[in-house]
């Protein structure tokens, strides 16, 4: 049986504020466990939350970005259950009237198309604490910092039918929060964290499936996984005749299993009901009106402009657009480079391949773009080679140098450009490999020829001592070699 | 001393004829040697309030002293106080020593007043008869005399007890449905709660968040407002607290009261008032004709859903307000649980008293899936017709008076067991709660030898006027002068 996906994402966004959304605590990652908590985040008797402004400014900015209505009335709910992370015993959140409604958000496939993912709204609320289960003898920790950490939760509408185009949407909310500044988007220490609904339905059924909630997933990757792991086993049990549970599921993307946590029936009743400590927030033209001005250059935006100005192709403009700081690397370096397809290679290749190896954010880079982009003039203007350029790299990398044209000099990477001098080694290479001068001339097929001159080139870098501009050795080899 | 009010005890320190440390001490004394009787309060903070005692002869010397300077006082337990222990008349907080102060307190503090403890309540405020307390009932000073352990109201039992007893001239309270009125009309003292949103709630340990109220209690009109000068006023750190001026509210008391227009809401004169009690109250309202007032029946079609309102909202608030009472970070934890579920549950049934637990299924139960509607949002609807009710009342009238409670203080124990029948003891203070407007008890008369209150009801930050209406009373009455024998 054809079967069609449906998929829908809730995505928890951390807000980059610096204090928390009803106290004034720091929200800075990686404290000590609870020297960011005072007297309102431990929830001490008496203590009452007053609402972080800049939460609800980037929350506004977020609705524009996803071209949404914008809550006039913002109130806050309490969600009531009990977990020792959750110190007041109930989450401030929103229900009934969020501050950001219906949106929308586009999408790029690969096969070129787009596609619109509806976002049905996105609410403010405060992140809980977080339990610590190791290290503390039988017992439970409980490290109060991340509680009353500002959110906006995202709910979108089930728009989605493969998993390529739930990681196309997420990636794109994560490049647009990170180009907006309200999110760090560090997914390693949770500041997005995706959860995914997704059902099942005979193809072309109007009527929707029962779905199941894999919840928190942290990385592009084990969403992808998950998805997949998911949709296998609801066909694995609709084909065998089953039935779905509505239920709760957690991942595990380490051994690719999931398991049930809760089913509908085991559900919180939340009694939600609206905060006496918080009056409505009244979210007026002049408050929109001022986060509309601090919007920066938004994805899509800087996308087109990236092809228009450097010339990028569509991937490339595409890739380079997507995340703020990456974006932010590129233009550096274009300041400092000229070749942007040279740059666009570099970051795409190089740089990200050492950047994923060694587990770093582009923000903790040791090489700059202007550094990057001293290095790409270098290449263009055919002073380093890109095996040379690697070397180059590998110094700047490992910080025993700074300085671009130093390290060329103090490694001997500068180029042999000088063509009397490598029409000489030409000669000299050609003249010790006559079988294979004999073999490419007598070769028809200008694939298989252009393979074999590939043969020349290792003699010819040796004889440079890896010096010789290959560009040119080519064209002085397909001169001599004749057709 | 004992006798004299906050106004003459500031006076007598001014004149130099005593020092603050010499008159706290002669406080601490006496109420260490009398408490005995009334178990007002849960803790005397003597260390604390001896320094504080000090350190107002100090602002005193330095030509900083405010009318509060070294006059000694009392906070309901209710109010957080850095580094003396705050209970909230609760086992699941006995030794619970707040970190920081409460607003309302740090403003006492910077005034230079000098607390001398904290005074027993109902458990987390939720009680008409301090029974409810886990450091046992409050006695009434009234009918002692008699032979007779009579409640003083709840749940600022503890402080309205200590006022009329003399041990302290003044004691803050809070009023959700009545706390600070009843319990100061069961023992013949001046009470106010304020508009909601005057006094900062910060510190005031939640009962139930939208109509939670701090405000004077003391034995005249004359010292609530020398209370209210302290307490009233914006507070950032309180979200629900309103920014608008703090009028000086000693200013206004002697205005005349010549055309004060008052309206007695016949549904406050039903026959759930003793004849007894409507005499006294009557009295009262003639007093003011004497003073040039005139007096108009007016109705107040949704008070008798008062009760019914407040206890759905009410006690939905209190369920979550008092969810944070689990064990894991402050407060009372249950001996060797062994899981978690086993520390909650454990730990929330030893730690609260009966009536907190009633009020907590009660409430967790009207915001439950399938009864939310029926429940908290009829209740809420509810709320704003009764609000509407005196909102129309006021476009006829200046004040309203009425009853404060259907009869006097009844002897401890005989409403324990039938919690409705308690409940009722608020049917008279309960809707102004629900309107978040300002109301006041003031002495007017006795029955069978107990005080009798009589109700003075405004409109929006009026408490001013109220004041002025009740101190004009008090000096054309000596019934807030009565001492209990």
């Amino acid at each position: 049986m054809q079967w069609d996906i449906v998929i829908g994402l809730e995505i928890h966004v951390q807000l980059a504020t610096k204090t928390k959304i009803f106290s004034g605590s720091s929200t800075a990652f990686g404290a000590e466990p609870n020297t960011q908590a005072n007297a309102v985040d431990l929830a001490m008797p008496g203590t009452l939350p007053v609402p972080n402004e800049q939460a609800f400014r980037y929350a506004v900015m977020f609705g524009l970005a996803t071209n949404a209505e914008i809550g006039r009335r913002s109130m806050f709910e309490r969600k009531n259950y009990f977990y020792p992370d959750l110190p007041k015993g109930y989450q401030t959140t929103q229900l009934a009237q969020p501050i950001v409604g219906p949106g929308h958000v586009d999408i790029d496939l690969a096969d070129g198309t787009n596609k619109r993912v509806r976002i049905h709204h996105a609410h403010l609320e405060e992140d809980a604490g977080k339990s610590l289960h190791e290290d503390y003898h039988g017992m439970s920790g409980i490290d109060l910092n991340r509680a009353g950490t500002p959110l906006i939760e995202v709910v979108t509408e089930p728009d989605m039918n493969t998993a390529e185009e739930a990681v196309a949407f997420a990636k794109k909310l994560h490049s647009l929060v990170t180009s907006l500044g309200i999110c760090d988007g560090d997914m390693s220490q949770g500041s997005m964290r995706f959860d995914v609904n997704i059902s099942l339905k005979p193809k072309g059924s109007e009527t929707l499936g029962t779905r199941t909630e894999t919840k928190n997933l942290n990385s592009f990757r084990f969403m992808e996984q998950a998805i997949a792991h998911e949709v296998e086993r609801q066909m694995d049990i609709l084909e065998d005749g089953g039935t779905i549970i509505q239920e709760t599921r957690l991942y595990n993307g380490d051994r690719d299993e999931s398991r049930s946590m809760r089913s509908k029936e085991e559900a919180n009743d939340y009694r939600y009901f609206p905060c006496p400590d918080l009056l409505p927030v009244e979210i007026d033209d002049a408050f929109i009106e001022d986060a509309r001005a601090r919007l920066p250059e938004l994805p899509d935006a800087r996308k087109a402009r990236f092809k228009e100005q450097y010339g990028l192709n569509d991937y490339d403009a595409g890739v380079l657009s997507g995340d703020a700081k990456l974006s932010a690397f590129f233009e550096e370096t274009m300041a400092h480079g000229k070749d942007a397809k040279l740059a666009a290679n570099w970051i795409q290749g190089e740089f990200s391949a050492r950047l994923n190896a060694e587990e770093k954010s582009v923000a903790e880079s040791p090489i700059s773009g202007a550094q990057l982009g001293a290095l790409v003039t270098r290449i263009a203007d055919n002073t380093v080679s890109s095996a040379g350029a690697k070397k180059v790299f590998e110094a700047l990398w490992s910080g025993e140098n700074d300085n671009v044209d130093a390290i060329i000099d103090a490694k001997g990477l500068k180029q042999v450009s000088d063509t009397g001098a490598l029409e000489s080694m030409v000669d000299e290479v050609l003249a010790g490999m006559p079988d294979q001068v004999a073999q490419y001339q007598g070769e028809e097929d200008p694939k298989k020829r252009k393979k074999m001159l590939g043969g020349f080139m290792g003699p010819l870098m040796k004889a440079s001592k890896g010096q010789g501009n290959p560009k040119l050795f080519n064209e002085i080899l397909v001169r001599k070699l004749g057709d | 001393m004992h006798n004299k009010s906050v106004a003459e005890l500031s006076k007598e320190l001014e004149s130099g004829k005593i020092s603050s440390l010499e008159l706290t001490q002669q406080f601490l004394d006496r109420l260490k040697r009398e408490d005995g009787k009334y178990n007002s309060f849960i803790t005397i903070s003597d260390e604390q309030a001896l320094a504080e005692a000090e350190s107002a002869d100090e602002m005193r010397a330095a030509g900083k002293a405010t009318v509060w300077t070294g006059v000694p006082f009392a906070h309901k337990d209710i109010f957080c106080t850095n580094g003396v222990r705050t209970s909230c008349g609760s086992k699941m907080l006995e030794n619970f020593v707040p970190p920081y102060d409460a607003t309302v307190t740090e403003k006492f503090k910077a005034a230079g007043a000098v607390c001398l403890g904290k005074t027993n309540m109902d458990e987390f405020a939720m009680g008409s008869s301090n029974e409810s307390s886990f450091f046992g009932a409050v006695t009434n000073p009234w009918g002692l005399s008699n032979g007779e352990k009579r409640v003083p109201g709840g749940s600022s039992g503890g402080s309205a007890a200590a006022v009329a007893a003399r041990l302290v001239p003044a004691a803050t309270g809070t009023d959700t449905g009545g706390s600070i009125r009843q319990p100061a009309a069961l023992c013949g003292i001046t009470g106010l709660k304020p508009t909601y949103g005057r006094v900062s709630r910060y510190g005031m340990i939640a009962f139930a968040s939208s109509l939670d109220q701090g405000g004077p209690m003391a034995r005249s009109a004359e010292d609530a407002a020398l209370m209210m000068n302290v307490m009233a006023g914006f507070d950032p750190k309180d979200s629900t607290c309103i920014d608008r001026d703090v009028p000086d509210y000693t200013a206004t008391l002697n205005e005349p009261l010549k055309g004060l227009k008052i309206g007695l809401p016949k549904e406050y004169f039903s026959e759930q008032l003793s004849p007894a009690m409507e005499e006294q109250v009557r009295n009262a309202v003639r007093e003011y004709e004497k003073l040039g007032a005139t007096v108009k029946e007016v109705s107040l079609p949704n008070a008798k859903l008062a009760i019914a309102a407040y206890y759905v909202i009410a006690p939905a608030e209190a369920s979550a307000n008092l969810s944070r009472f689990d064990g894991v970070r402050y407060g009372y934890r249950c001996a060797d649980p062994k899981d978690l579920m086993d520390m909650y549950t454990r730990t929330r049934a030893e730690g609260f008293g009966n009536e907190v637990k009633r009020r907590i299924l009660v409430g967790s139960y009207a915001l439950s899936a399938g009864y939310f509607d029926a429940y908290y949002l009829k209740a809420q609807k509810v709320r704003r017709l009764i609000q509407q009710d005196f909102i129309n009342a006021f476009k006829e009238v200046d004040v309203l008076m009425s009853p404060v409670t259907p009869s006097p203080a009844f002897i401890q124990g005989e409403k324990t067991t039938d919690p409705v029948s308690m409940y009722l003891e608020d049917v008279f203070t309960i809707a102004i709660n629900l309107a978040g407007i300002p109301a006041m008890s003031v002495p007017a008369g006795f029955v069978d030898g107990l005080p009798v209150g009589l109700q003075i009801i405004g409109d929006y930050f009026s408490e001013a006027r109220l004041l002025n209406a009740a101190h004009q009373f008090q000096q054309v009455t000596d019934w807030h002068q009565r001492e209990p024998q």
